[in-house]
């Protein structure tokens, strides 16, 4: 029996004139990541995507994984497909369905005729399709409200499909369609789940990652890079840009005052990070940030982080509890990753009492000491990029 | 050899290594007769045929060159994957043996997690463990064992050599108190750091279990031995087709047990080689000390292959990242986390600051007076170029 994906589309049926260019990127997107799987076709009717395996042995199941995780899809299903014919469907939904049905008490039919041209209207259908799984398997009770499994059965374009339960897709934008993002990612809970929500709305991404050797470990960084790979299962590649920061927080160290280290770094790493941004066409960044959850994520710490950039900032965690997050987290399966050790050996440069009201004065006095263009510009010249898919 | 030759051009030979407690760099007497193991003498030890019997020759080999170094009887070595299963098997096995005539037992509060984590354990199934703590020196009070052993102790465990600090306990000591107190006891010696380090006889100790593992003595990782005194009889752990006597089934690692003997045969002689490592360290001490940075925690008789030592002010971590970065390896006293130093510096009464800026040197039969100054000198420049913490 032949099988397909079949695939709805999420939000993008109400993108009106823009939803071709929205479904040929979500083509594109699905094809990069189930081509590795073996050589399939693709094709588009009706707000549905079509998934045709050309070989037999198509590994579904790890196919199905992987379009779960794909932004844009609201729905996807395993479908066995059959003629545009009352017998044929019949025939192959007793065939196709019989295992699943046998894991079951209660069913009913649903079906769905796109196509106009089939001569028997859908109320037809479930009935005739209903009596059959009924002769074929006499332990089954047809339930219409509370049923084990709905069996659909969709008349389409290209021919009829048959399948048991519908899964729920990943939602979301096609990755790419919203532009890029830049996040910065530093190892934690926080800075993967903001990627990933970034990337749900079809940012694509590049990660930015800043690096104080001999203060913290190369362990940091490959953690970095685990948690990206995480990510970049549902984003797809990202470019990962290793920043040199040592340097900024020694001069930090040594020319601002202690209440102020955090601030000033992170009004740093806002300025290096904007310079890597642009060189990629990237016209935002992204954080992790939540407000209030440390001090330097109070109000006043984020207005005085924010202005050292011109690039629009997106926070999608800004009013998220740290339970919330973490149940993202561990969703999207960053949450083990983060937790481990290596995140904050930086804590040579964190204060003791940091300013958590700071204002955007103090603020620039206290960099008054610091001969930022050269030391922005070194770091930026030593960053070495790399890809993680 | 092909493999070892292809290390050889990856310029490891241009590095310092002074972490040989963590493990050593294989020596090619034990590599070639890993490879010789695995290409030309591959049979299983207990098969009957030939090429069964010159597999076991390999073992029979490994077993004397590990009696000789321990002055007991070759049907008193049971090889296992390592240090960590010999310690698991002898203190199982030692308070399952003798649990019907007391539950006390009596160790240190120094011992590696292999011995800890099973102290802890065997206190869950109602034993009573007595952790002794050592003195400012690192030793164990031989007083403290005379009034810590009592006629109802069943188990005595002490490590010979300490992983941290290279202090030699006094495990005879322990065995005079059993004597003295007439106890059932049994005595376990963790020697893991010691073996091929220092002179052992394990009449003179009168130990009736001791522990040794391959890596730490120029062999590879997965091979240890447990020697066991004939008149002991252990439950084993690991149940199976026999191997070991019984007393450790599953088939033996040949190729890793071959190199662990060919690695005991390539020992110096220790007459010759402790005075050298003496000289080593009386030089490491000299030199680090003059570096005005530098505490010094190791006793002055400690097994000279080891020295622990602090650089108060600076962060283990990054002091050890700064040394990596100028391909010098040691080992941060700590244990990864921020903020937990070493339990065993610690437990000598090292104050929060000391413990967290301690790193630990151990030296090897190729470590040469040029590394220690090299090691100086880096050091001498962290303390230039780093923060204090």
């Amino acid at each position: 029996m032949k099988e397909i994906i079949l695939i709805k589309n999420g939000e993008l049926a109400l993108k009106g004139l823009n939803r071709t260019t929205f479904e040929e990127i979500l083509i594109k997107n699905l094809r990069r990541r189930l081509t590795p799987l073996g050589e399939i076709e693709i094709r588009r009717a009706q707000s549905t995507i079509y998934i045709e395996p050309v070989a037999d042995g198509f590994p579904f199941e790890e196919a199905l994984d992987r379009v779960g995780r794909v932004f844009g899809i609201a729905a996807y299903s395993r479908a066995c497909v059959a003629e545009k014919d009352m017998g044929d469907i019949l025939q192959k939904s007793a065939d196709y369905l019989k295992p699943m049905l046998a894991k079951v008490k209660t069913f009913k039919v649903e079906a769905k005729r796109a196509d106009k041209q089939f001569p028997h209207p859908s109320p037809e259908i479930c009935r005739e399709v209903g009596g059959a799984l009924l002769a074929a398997n006499g332990h089954l009770k047809v339930d219409v409200h509370n049923p084990d499994l709905t069996v659909m059965v969709e008349v389409r374009d290209f021919g009829a499909y048959i399948h048991g339960e519908q899964r729920t897709g990943a939602g979301g934008l096609p990755v790419g369609t919203a532009g890029r993002a830049a996040i910065l990612i530093s190892g934690g809970i926080d800075s993967p789940v903001a990627a990933w929500m970034m990337a749900k709305r079809g940012l694509s991404l590049n990660a930015i990652h800043f690096a104080s050797p001999p203060y913290t470990s190369p362990r940091a960084e490959q953690k970095v890079r685990d948690l990206l790979a995480r990510v970049a299962r549902y984003s797809g590649t990202i470019r990962l840009a290793i920043v040199p920061f040592t340097e900024i927080q020694e001069e930090i160290g040594k020319h601002c005052p202690e209440d102020f280290f955090t601030l000033i770094m992170r009004r740093m790493m806002m300025q290096v990070a904007t310079r890597l941004a642009k060189d990629r066409n990237c016209p935002a960044l992204i954080t992790g940030e939540s407000l209030g959850q440390v001090a330097s994520q109070t109000l006043p710490a984020l207005a005085v982080t924010d202005v050292a950039t011109d690039l629009p900032v997106l926070r999608p965690l800004i009013g998220m509890d740290k339970e919330e997050i973490i149940e993202i987290s561990r969703k999207i399966d960053t949450f083990d990753i983060s937790i481990q050790p290596f995140e904050d050996c930086c804590t040579v440069f964190t204060p003791r009492h940091p300013k958590t009201r700071p204002t955007l004065e103090q603020c620039l006095a206290t960099e008054a000491g610091l001969d930022k263009e050269p030391l922005i510009e070194r770091a930026v010249a030593g960053t070495e990029f790399s890809y993680i898919d | 050899m092909y493999i070892y030759k292809k290390r050889m051009d990856v310029s490891l030979f241009n590095m310092i290594y002074l972490d040989n407690s963590a493990t050593t760099k294989p020596c090619p007497q034990a590599i070639e007769a890993m490879l010789d193991a695995m290409t030309s003498r591959w049979g299983n030890p207990s098969s009957l045929y030939r090429i069964g019997l010159e597999a076991e020759q390999l073992l029979s080999a490994a077993r004397a060159s590990a009696a000789r170094w321990l002055s007991c009887r070759e049907d008193e070595i049971y090889f296992t994957a390592g240090g960590t299963e010999a310690n698991n098997l002898a203190l199982f096995g030692a308070a399952e043996a003798r649990k019907r005539r007391g539950r006390r037992i009596v160790t240190t509060a120094i011992e590696h997690p292999s011995v800890m984590e099973v102290m802890r354990l065997l206190e869950k199934k109602g034993f009573e463990v007595i952790y002794l703590p050592p003195q400012e020196n690192g030793c164990v009070a031989e007083e403290a064992i005379r009034t810590a052993v009592t006629p109802d102790t069943i188990l005595v465990s002490m490590m010979l050599v300490n992983n941290e600090t290279g202090a030699i306990q006094p495990v005879a000591a322990a065995k005079e108190a059993i004597l003295a107190a007439g106890a059932p006891a049994l005595l376990h010696c963790d020697a893991v750091q010691a073996f091929g380090k220092m002179p052992i006889s394990v009449t003179k100790l009168g130990v009736d279990l001791l522990s040794a593992s391959g890596h730490k003595i120029h062999a590879g990782k997965g091979a240890g031995f447990l020697y066991k005194a004939r008149a002991v009889h252990l439950p084993p752990l690991i149940l199976g087709g026999g191997q070991e006597k019984g007393l450790r089934s599953g088939t033996e690692s040949v190729p890793m047990i071959a190199a662990f003997g060919a690695a005991i045969d390539a020992l110096p002689a220790l007459e010759a080689q402790l005075p050298r490592m003496r000289a080593l360290n009386d030089y490491a001490r000299k030199v680090l000390l003059a570096t005005g940075l530098v505490r010094i925690h190791s006793p002055g008789d400690a097994l000279p292959y080891v020295l622990s030592i602090s650089v108060p002010g600076y962060r283990s971590e990054t002091l050890l990242h700064f040394l990596e970065a100028r391909d010098i390896y040691v080992s941060s006293g700590s244990a990864c986390a921020k903020g937990k130093g070493s339990y065993v510096l610690r437990a000598m009464g090292l104050s929060d600051d000391e413990a967290d800026s301690a790193l630990r040197l151990s030296f090897s039969r190729e470590t040469t007076k040029e590394e220690i100054d090299l090691l100086a000198e880096a050091l001498t420049e962290a303390a230039a170029r780093l923060r204090r913490k």
